[in-house]
């Protein structure tokens, strides 16, 4: 196989990473609000933690493109 | 060129060629923004106290609720034991924050999505961290990669697996936000040449989306800010607390 499209097939898989980024907010966001529905009053006080949990798990997604990155340019 | 979205994050130096040994430690655009980051900051700051009074003014309030924010963050996460760091956590929330509020204003430059200027405040508090922890436990400081509770059997594989986690944390710390940042601005820059190859016909719909993606980044601007302080407070905490 050529190298360059070798390089393009890993940068794509690299992308697969989102999945586990999508399922991860998808859950922060889903048990915050089961949570929230059940306790209303205890919502407010849980705002910040579900804010950093959503920043937690993006990130995660994003080290994705870092590797796609690094396959694309520093190889 | 301008189509390219990866243009953006061009560091290229301004002004004369300035040469110390094989280093090449020229005045940069990036340099001048952290310049810039730095003296907004300072200047805010002044200008909010210059005149402090009970009933405090718009600039004064402003200040007070930074100072808070920050302050109520360092208490929640790290305890009292941690107030001697709150300067240091609140420089660091600080830069942090207006250099990346400062890139989402067009043309300018975002310091924060070069992995080096991450990297380096990561590293800063990496080490920080680990002195700070060394210093107040001694060589007990040990027992944060031996977790209680774990069946002894599992327990070289356990303490291999924190050592790991812990040499980690400047790592995916710095790469956290130097990634959201450069995917950020990336993708605006995508939608924003989608909105041009469309033209007038097709743009609207890129152009819509280019707007709620400013909102967001901006959101996300603001929260890895507060992401990277408030992992800041809670290694802290680890270092000042072994609750392990």
């Amino acid at each position: 196989m050529e190298i360059e499209a070798a390089k393009m097939i890993g940068a794509g898989l690299a992308a697969i990473a989102l999945a586990g980024a999508g399922v991860g907010i998808g859950t922060i966001f889903g048990s915050y609000l089961s949570g929230a529905m059940r306790n209303p009053s205890a919502a407010q006080k849980q705002f910040p933690n579900l804010l950093l949990g959503f920043a937690l798990a993006e990130a995660t997604g994003l080290f994705g493109l870092v590797v796609a990155l690094i396959i694309l340019f520093a190889f | 060129m301008a189509t390219n979205p990866m243009n953006q994050f061009e560091v290229y130096s301004i002004g004369p060629k300035i040469q110390i040994g094989s280093f090449d430690v020229s005045f940069t655009n990036a340099s001048l923004f952290m310049v810039l980051t730095v003296s907004i900051i300072a200047i805010f700051f002044v200008a909010a106290t210059q005149r402090k009074s009970l009933i405090p003014g718009k600039l004064q309030l402003l200040a007070e609720m930074i100072y808070e924010f920050v302050s109520k963050m360092i208490s929640d996460t790290a305890g009292k034991d941690a107030r001697p760091y709150f300067p240091f956590i609140l420089s660091l929330f600080l830069f942090v924050l207006v250099s990346n509020m400062i890139g989402m204003i067009p043309y300018s430059f975002t310091v924060t999505s070069h992995i080096i200027v991450t990297f380096a405040l990561a590293l800063f508090v990496f080490v920080g961290v680990t002195i700070i922890g060394f210093a107040k436990h001694g060589l007990s400081y040990f027992k944060l990669f031996v977790p209680s509770g774990v069946p002894a059997v599992l327990l070289p594989l356990i303490v291999v697996i924190e050592i790991i986690s812990y040499l980690s944390r400047p790592i995916s710390l710095s790469v956290r936000l130097f990634a959201n940042m450069m995917a950020g601005h990336t993708m605006l820059k995508v939608f924003g040449g989608f909105v041009v190859s469309l033209g007038i016909l097709g743009g609207w719909l890129p152009l819509g989306f280019s707007i709620a993606l400013t909102g967001l980044e901006i959101l996300v601007a603001f929260l890895q800010a507060y992401v990277f302080a408030i992992l800041t407070c809670i290694y802290l905490n680890d270092a000042l607390h072994l609750h392990h």
